[in-house]
């Protein structure tokens, strides 16, 4: 390799250049155009139903959207959505993670198990939850709250955002369990043992040992879920469609009312340069954690 | 996978040897406990599968009698081959475009590193972070004009993109992983870089690329918000057939589950396969 590099650098760029050639420019292309229009669209008087209403609108889509309550409404359900189910995968997900590295019996069986959800599509997930788990009547959840003499929930009438929040966490609890299992693989289990007589019970272990060995797995299971997490669609497409009222409306269902339900795609557009920022302040610290990995 | 030899420290007395046995006996609970209450709806699902729509509605047993009637019915009346085509097609044809277009770029920038590199994978992980629904605008108005919507043209294009990074990403870490000699012996006997490629490369890391393979496959199978958005009834994969479930009238629960069991079955089986490159291609390899 050093041989061939040695005849020129130019002659290796050059090579490198046009192997990388069509993945780059596809992918520079993916980001460009659909960024640029979604970009120049906000800044555009422009509904599909009103075709005569076009050009400049200068800031008022984000004039028209910042002042209207389904935003900020929609924002604060994100951030629950998000919040909500981060706290539930990362904590459970940490203590699964411990309790699935200790040895017993069947345990691949048992973690495969555990795995599985993340495995199931979303639409499938959520239906799946919304009628057979959850149904005030009907479902698994009523029954067992009736036959401990408690009255059945009606889920999605009462508490629609905790619904979603229970199912989309089902759907990320086993990835946070999957990638922190793996991270504990790595974990030394000398320095465990060596706790261990010097007399440090488990919980200590927990908070000095494996807490600490954890701590970068945890900020990028995270920083990924935060970007899955803040654009969470199908779940409620086909469970609560944002509803009842907009309780369970999110920012990216938000955009798809404007932008298909509306036909309003200026407005909708300014919503997407705000899921784009939102993600983009995540995205920044992830890429960093990556690249400082690369280095190593 | 299960190991039953006892590795633990030998036990000094009795005394500690019952509590080590109990306290064993307790994590084996606890953990299939854990993992059975996780797994339940997906039991649940495939149980409601073989139950008549009477009895998938009535209070929840285990004792029921088998009938395969939601089956034949999700198959002779909603034309489940159908979308299950429409699945298979746009997960395998865009898994095969992003490697087609990952290999070489791969190749690159683990063989023939520039000074640019690590700034171009990281370029490229960072488009992976755009969330969709921020150009959902503008793709669909794109395929409207183009006469992309509802086609399985448009859902391949759309997630061969998708899944390029990471594509590009697992396999460059496989092809890093490759030892340099080899490549290097071959090319001292004269193979050219195609050669090198087919005969020495490919060969050599094709567990890698399977399972970077496989991961595609599984993310274009379950990805939900553009086969929402894009299709309707022509090209719509089973993400979307299994929406369809959701209107009122369309609320058959043996039926959905039926349907439900068949369309994640497949990726079930393979997720489990794949478990530890998922780990890697997921994220971006800052977690080993």
């Amino acid at each position: 390799m050093t041989k061939t590099r040695a005849s020129g650098r130019t002659v290796g760029g050059l090579r490198t250049l046009s192997l990388q050639a069509p993945a780059v420019t596809l992918l520079l292309l993916w980001m460009i155009v659909p960024l640029g229009m979604t970009l120049w669209f906000s800044f555009q008087y422009y509904n599909l139903l009103m075709p005569g209403m076009a050009g400049f609108a200068g800031l008022e889509n984000y004039e028209y959207l910042l002042t209207d309550p389904a935003l900020w409404k929609a924002m604060g359900n994100t951030l629950l959505l998000v919040g909500w189910v981060l706290a539930i995968t990362v904590i459970g997900g940490t203590l699964l993670a411990v309790l699935f590295q200790q040895e017993f019996a069947g345990r691949g069986i048992a973690r495969v198990l555990a795995i599985s959800p993340f495995f199931v599509m979303p639409t499938v997930s959520a239906l799946v939850w919304k009628n057979m788990m959850m149904h005030p009547s009907n479902g698994v959840l009523a029954w067992l709250a009736e036959s401990i003499g408690l009255p059945a929930v009606d889920w999605f009438s009462s508490l629609p955002l905790t619904s979603i929040v229970i199912i989309v966490a089902w759907q990320w609890l086993p990835f946070a369990l999957l990638i922190l299992l793996t991270a504990m693989q790595s974990l030394d289990e000398d320095q465990v043992e060596a706790a261990r007589m010097d007399g440090a019970g488990p919980v200590a272990i927990f908070f000095f040992i494996t807490l600490p060995h954890l701590k970068r797995a945890i900020s990028v299971v995270i920083m990924i879920e935060m970007i899955f997490l803040l654009t969470i669609f199908a779940e409620i497409f086909v469970t609560t469609s944002g509803g009842p009222g907009l309780a369970t409306t999110n920012l990216a269902y938000l955009i798809y009312i404007r932008a298909l339900l509306d036909f309003d795609v200026g407005t909708a557009s300014a919503g997407g340069v705000i899921a784009i920022i939102l993600a983009n302040i995540v995205a920044i610290f992830l890429v960093r954690m990556v690249a400082k990995n690369l280095e190593e | 996978m299960t190991t039953l030899s006892s590795k633990t420290a030998a036990p000094r007395s009795v005394s500690g040897w019952r509590s080590a046995q109990s306290k064993r006996a307790i994590i084996t609970v606890l953990g299939w406990m854990v993992a059975l209450v996780i797994f339940f709806p997906i039991f649940w699902m495939i149980l409601t599968g073989f139950k008549t729509e009477t009895a998938a509605i009535a209070d929840p047993t285990l004792i029921f009698s088998p009938t395969l009637e939601s089956y034949q019915a999700v198959h002779a009346r909603s034309g489940y081959t159908r979308f299950a085509l429409n699945s298979v097609a746009v997960a395998f044809g865009s898994t095969f475009f992003a490697l087609l277009i990952a290999i070489p770029s791969a190749y690159a920038m683990a063989f023939l590193p520039t000074k640019r590199t690590k700034g171009t994978l990281l370029w490229m992980l960072s488009t992976k972070m755009l969330p969709s629904v921020g150009v959902l605008v503008p793709i669909y108005l794109i395929f409207r004009d183009v006469g992309l919507l509802d086609t399985r043209t448009g859902l391949i294009i759309i997630y061969t993109l998708m899944n390029l990074p990471i594509v590009v990403w697992m396999l460059y870490t496989f092809f890093k992983d490759m030892p340099k000699d080899i490549l290097e012996a071959g090319r001292m006997d004269g193979a050219s870089t195609l050669q090198e490629v087919f005969f020495l490369l490919l060969p050599l890391t094709l567990p890698g690329i399977a399972s970077t393979g496989l991961l595609s496959v599984i993310l274009s199978w379950n990805e939900a918000f553009w086969s929402l958005n894009l299709t309707s009834s022509k090209a719509a994969p089973l993400t979307a057939y299994i929406a369809s479930f959701s209107s009122p009238e369309g609320l058959f629960w043996a039926k959905l589950s039926a349907a439900s069991t068949m369309a994640i079955a497949p990726i079930l089986i393979l997720g489990w396969m794949t478990q530890k490159q998922m780990v890697r291609g997921l994220t971006f390899g800052a977690v080993k």
